[in-house]
């Protein structure tokens, strides 16, 4: 999966999707993964650089990450 | 290399509207601490749920009120109003501050006898009152409030049987302007009922009219509410001298002033719109000093205040069972506390805290509690920022009602603490067991013997 091209990201949190105009915030952590996935990646990737970095188990993170990806995918942020 | 504090990735859509310059600030503080008392120390000693009480929160407030009225009337009397919390270490330092007892029933009566408070010092209030309870409030020479005419000709039937006499007052309901009007307790001023009662205790035999009292609502907002109310009850006074040369020792103003709580519904918090001891005061003093009694016969002023004393010095300490999102996109949160515990969430929009360090990024998010029941929700729509499974959170001024009103329901009610002037943590309430629960119930035989 990928993040749409158009797609714009700021430091702070601030994502603004051109093609319909919405924009959004997201946290440090949703930073990250969304810059990660401006790179062809997969899940288990994501999943892996999340557990290298964070405190936190592998089942909380699978859980957490599930939800993200499914929030990106409503907002129509991310392709396959 | 240490790991990064961890907080689940989350995005919400900005939505674009008119900027409101109105309203306090939406930055979320977690607490860490109640009274210097660490949140994780308690939950980890006492579990969770757990209410906590701060005895230093009861005591200030109890200060703040009593010098509101006493700084603009020489005489004023604070009760504590049994009902909204009557947890005796909590009525205890209410006592331990000065404050009479006020209460509504023969149980909350005896709670108040053995909590230490004298009987002329009990008063008695509400529609429910058996001959029992009337007998042992007369022994005890409490003042009694008179809440209707059966109430009235049960007295006058006790106290000549007892052959004992009884101090009574009455309760006056009437119009100040606040809806909806509350005549379902006590006489009503406008159409002459109150007048009529008092007439009726003024000519019989065993009893002894004191004072006059009135309760005109709940969470009321408006102060001037409250010198309608002390006006129309001072004009019955200063009209019982007139025609019976008898002086009323007392006037109570009951309760009803309002926490800085949120009710639901509400555009502006109550930290910005609930007024101040201050403004109430101003009003009941200034209508009992302009309505005309004479120096020597300035009636005590009662207070009955609950709600507003309370409020403040309790907490709820809850954890975080599960995050789940709902079907139109939005996140919520099931906590291990629900309405059963919180009964005021159902007219507050509670101030909900996380109660450890946290981002500043939030999310609307529904806060449900754990029963099985689709009524639980404690809050519609909260801006929490990410909180896992196991996280805690406080729940502000919870000390009114909800530890008399509680329900147990589906899971048992949990510890109540109270953290001392020297910031010492006591256990003050234990938690349910189910042998506590079930000790009441009995088995008929025929359903003793199952066979599944």
């Amino acid at each position: 999966m990928k993040l749409k091209k158009s797609i714009a990201i700021s430091e702070n949190g601030f994502v603004f999707n051109p093609e319909i105009g919405t924009s959004f915030t997201t946290n440090s952590l949703g930073v990250a993964v969304l810059k990660q996935l401006k790179n062809l990646t997969t899940k288990e990737e994501i999943r892996a650089s999340i557990l290298k970095s964070y405190e936190v188990d592998g089942v909380t993170c699978e859980k957490d990450l599930d939800d993200f990806l499914r929030m990106l995918d409503q907002y129509n942020l991310i392709e396959d | 290399m240490s790991k990064l504090k961890y907080e689940s990735p989350n995005i919400k859509q900005i939505h674009a509207g008119i900027t409101s310059k109105f309203g306090e600030s939406s930055t979320l503080k977690p607490i860490t601490h109640i009274n210097t008392v660490p949140v994780k120390d308690l939950i980890n000693t006492y579990g969770s749920p757990l209410f906590v009480i701060s005895e230093q929160n009861i005591r200030n407030t109890h200060k703040e009120a009593y010098h509101a009225f006493s700084t603009r009337y020489p005489n004023v009397q604070f009760a504590w109003s049994y009902k909204t919390n009557y947890l005796d270490a909590v009525c205890k330092v209410f006592h331990q501050e000065g404050a009479w007892a006020e209460v509504v029933s023969g149980f909350e009566y005896r709670k108040a006898l053995k909590n230490g408070v004298s009987g002329d010092k009990i008063l008695f209030n509400g529609p429910d009152k058996s001959v029992e309870d009337l007998t042992l409030a007369i022994q005890n020479n409490s003042p009694i409030h008179i809440d209707h005419f059966d109430e009235l000709f049960s007295l006058v039937e006790v106290t000549n049987q007892l052959q004992k006499r009884a101090k009574v007052a009455i309760r006056v309901n009437m119009d100040t302007g606040i809806k909806p009007l509350w005549d379902r307790f006590g006489f009503n001023y406008e159409n002459g009922q109150a007048w009529d009662a008092i007439t009726k205790i003024m000519y019989s035999k065993n009893l002894d009219l004191v004072g006059l009292h009135t309760h005109i609502g709940t969470f009321i907002l408006d102060p001037n509410a409250y010198y309608i109310a002390a006006s129309k009850l001072a004009d019955l006074a200063i009209h019982i001298k007139k025609k019976h040369k008898h002086d009323i020792q007392y006037i109570d103003m009951g309760g009803g002033f309002a926490s800085k709580n949120t009710l639901k519904g509400s555009y502006l918090s109550g930290m910005e719109i609930s007024p101040s001891f201050n403004e109430y005061a101003e009003k009941i003093t200034s209508a009992l000093l302009n309505a005309g009694f004479s120096t020597e016969d300035l009636p005590l002023l009662i207070l009955e205040t609950g709600r507003a004393l309370i409020d403040d010095a309790g907490y709820l300490l809850g954890t975080v069972l599960a995050n789940k999102r709902l079907s139109d996109g939005r996140r919520s949160m099931v906590m291990d506390f629900g309405v059963n515990l919180l009964f005021t969430s159902f007219w507050y929009n509670h101030i909900i805290s996380p109660a450890q360090e946290c981002s500043l990024y939030t999310e609307d998010t529904v806060m449900y509690g754990p029963l099985c029941m689709n009524i639980d929700v404690i809050r519609d729509s909260i801006n929490l920022p990410p909180l896992n499974k196991g996280d805690h959170v406080v729940v502000q001024r919870v000390g009114a009602y909800n530890m008399t009103q509680w329900m147990q329901f589906i899971t048992l009610r949990p510890r109540v603490v109270m953290i001392d002037v020297k910031g010492k943590p006591h256990l003050i309430r234990d938690s349910e067991t189910s042998e506590y629960v079930t000790a009441l119930e009995k088995i008929p035989n025929h359903l003793e013997s199952l066979d599944l």
